[in-house]
């Protein structure tokens, strides 16, 4: 407590530094996931059987993405794109993928989950195709993204740790410099406030999610829909 | 007045579901589409608002053909009732219902006056304007869906198996209710159902579909009782093996009404 005290001002950094780069990452590969994740889903609604293929492969490459292990990526990546070792730029983009990755199958999922009579309903009382994507699909695909969303949210918050071994600081850093120095207390302080990180990104998106979609807490007292 | 001429409905994956469709609803009569399942009421009803496009043939509202039309305005000038009610569970009970009238680009209060006006019209309580769909049983989410069919006040109604999905005594309810708006607003209207009991209750005009939308007759309820075309609508409106056959037997001087199995349906006056 004293050494954190004491520290104030490198944690307080630290925290900041954690906390944009993993924002960063979290929004950047939800919004790179939504279009993506969208198109696989219309594709495979289409009556081509190609286009249904594509929407196939596109879902499978997100998988395959998230495959690969974090550190040799890490590690890799800064030469395969030619940027300098140590940037946050190769740990952005790392992380970016995963998130992207991951969201991308549950975009798709969610919207498939949105129930095919209530869009013949919203087609029949005269929405346009842009408005019913927008104001029906994409609200009622809401809470099964949003889900995925906070899986997304604390993985990112942790794996960024691991950016602080190629050098990058951020809270890991407490872990790396505490190991080498085997300082318990730095490598507790460094856990701690990396979950209190996740939490508070975890309550930020429940949070927003109420505000957003009110309707999905609702009671279901007459059942059905 | 609507009007199918010769339509013919074949779906990419080959299912042919209606072929040489004809028929001619009139301005303000109600004609009920019964069928059993798969026999391309749906189909038929959803070519009207081109939610369906047919294969052949030509449907004219008011003699305009509606492939001439923008598909969107015209679902927005037709009132749309399903199954199940359909209604959007992330708006509540009111904004479902002005959603029509704000597609139609009536403003905000405007459209919500409207609609608590629709809903009074249909018997929907006031308490439950505010409500989630999810928070209505199936009755109450059932005129909702109704409401919003008729709140911008379309001159054509189209209706598939809009009770379907609720109890037999809410049916009966929701039927007269039925009866007495059309009484009252007089909207051409297109009806689906399965239930041949609530096709002689709420068609002027009845269409019994076979498996392929062919028609196997057209007719009033009466016309049909009275001169089924063939064994299949015989069968279809429950005339065989004596079903629906009233007889009279006297009884200490009253002359009462009992049916195919003997027992008392009424008194004849
Ligand atoms: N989008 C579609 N693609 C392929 N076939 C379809 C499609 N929609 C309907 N069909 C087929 O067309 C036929 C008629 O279907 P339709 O939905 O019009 O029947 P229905 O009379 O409304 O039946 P139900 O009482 O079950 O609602 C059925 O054989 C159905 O399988
Ligand atoms: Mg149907």
């Amino acid at each position: 407590m004293n050494w954190a005290l004491a520290n104030r001002d490198l944690l307080v950094e630290l925290t900041w530094q954690h906390v944009w780069v993993s924002a960063v990452c979290i929004l950047l590969g939800f919004a790179l996931a939504l279009p993506v994740g969208w198109f696989a889903y219309a594709a495979n609604r289409s009556p081509r059987r190609p286009m249904r293929q594509l929407s196939g492969g596109v879902l499978s490459i997100g998988s395959i993405l998230y495959t690969i292990p974090s550190l040799p990526l890490l590690v890799i990546l800064p030469s395969l794109l030619g940027l300098p070792w140590l940037s946050v730029l190769s740990i952005v983009i790392a992380l970016t993928v995963y998130a992207f990755a991951i969201m991308v199958r549950s975009v798709a999922d969610a919207l498939r989950s949105v129930p095919p009579m209530v869009l013949d309903s919203a087609t029949a009382c005269g929405y346009s195709r842009t408005q019913r994507a927008l104001t029906v699909t994409l609200p009622l695909a809401g809470p099964v993204m949003l889900a995925s969303l906070r899986v997304v949210s604390v993985s990112t918050v942790s794996l960024l740790s691991i950016g602080a071994l190629t050098g990058v600081r951020n809270l890991g850093s407490l872990f790396t410099n505490g190991y080498n120095r085997d300082f318990t207390t730095e490598i507790a302080t460094g856990i701690v406030l990396t979950v209190i990180v996740a939490l508070v990104f975890d309550a930020i998106i429940v949070a927003s999610g109420r505000l957003l979609m009110p309707w999905s807490r609702v009671v279901r007292a007459g059942g059905g829909e | 007045m609507i009007e199918f001429r010769s339509v013919g409905k074949q779906f990419d994956d080959g299912t042919r579901a209606v072929s040489d469709f004809n028929l001619v609803v009139p301005s303000h009569a109600t004609v009920v589409l019964v069928g059993s399942s798969g026999s391309g009421k749906t189909t038929l009803l959803r070519s009207i608002n081109r939610m369906v496009e047919p294969t052949e043939g030509q449907i004219l509202i008011d003699d305009v053909d509606v492939a001439t039309q923008n598909p969107v305005e015209l679902r927005r000038s037709i009132g749309y009732v399903m199954q199940h009610a359909g209604l959007l569970p992330h708006r509540k009970v009111i904004d479902n219902v002005a959603t029509v009238l704000r597609l139609c680009g009536i403003p905000k209060k405007r459209a919500l006056d409207r609609s608590a006006e629709v809903l009074g019209t249909v018997g929907l309580d006031s308490s439950l304007y505010t409500k989630y769909p999810s928070q209505l049983s199936g009755g109450q989410r059932q005129r909702v869906g109704v409401a919003r069919g008729l709140a911008n006040d379309p001159n054509i109604l189209l209706m598939d198996e809009p009770f379907g999905a609720v109890d037999p005594i809410v049916r009966a309810e929701l039927q007269t209710e039925m009866l007495r708006l059309q009484r009252e607003l007089e909207k051409t209207t297109v009806f689906v159902t399965h239930d041949i009991e609530e096709a002689f209750a709420l068609g002027d005009q009845v269409v019994i579909l076979k498996k392929g939308g062919e028609v196997a007759q057209i007719g009033t309820p009466q016309e049909i009782l009275a001169d089924p075309a063939d064994d299949f609508v015989r069968s279809f409106v429950g005339l065989e093996r004596g079903q629906r056959t009233l007889r009279i037997e006297e009884k200490d001087g009253q002359r009462i009404v009992v049916d195919e199995y003997g027992r008392p349906a009424g008194v004849l006056q």
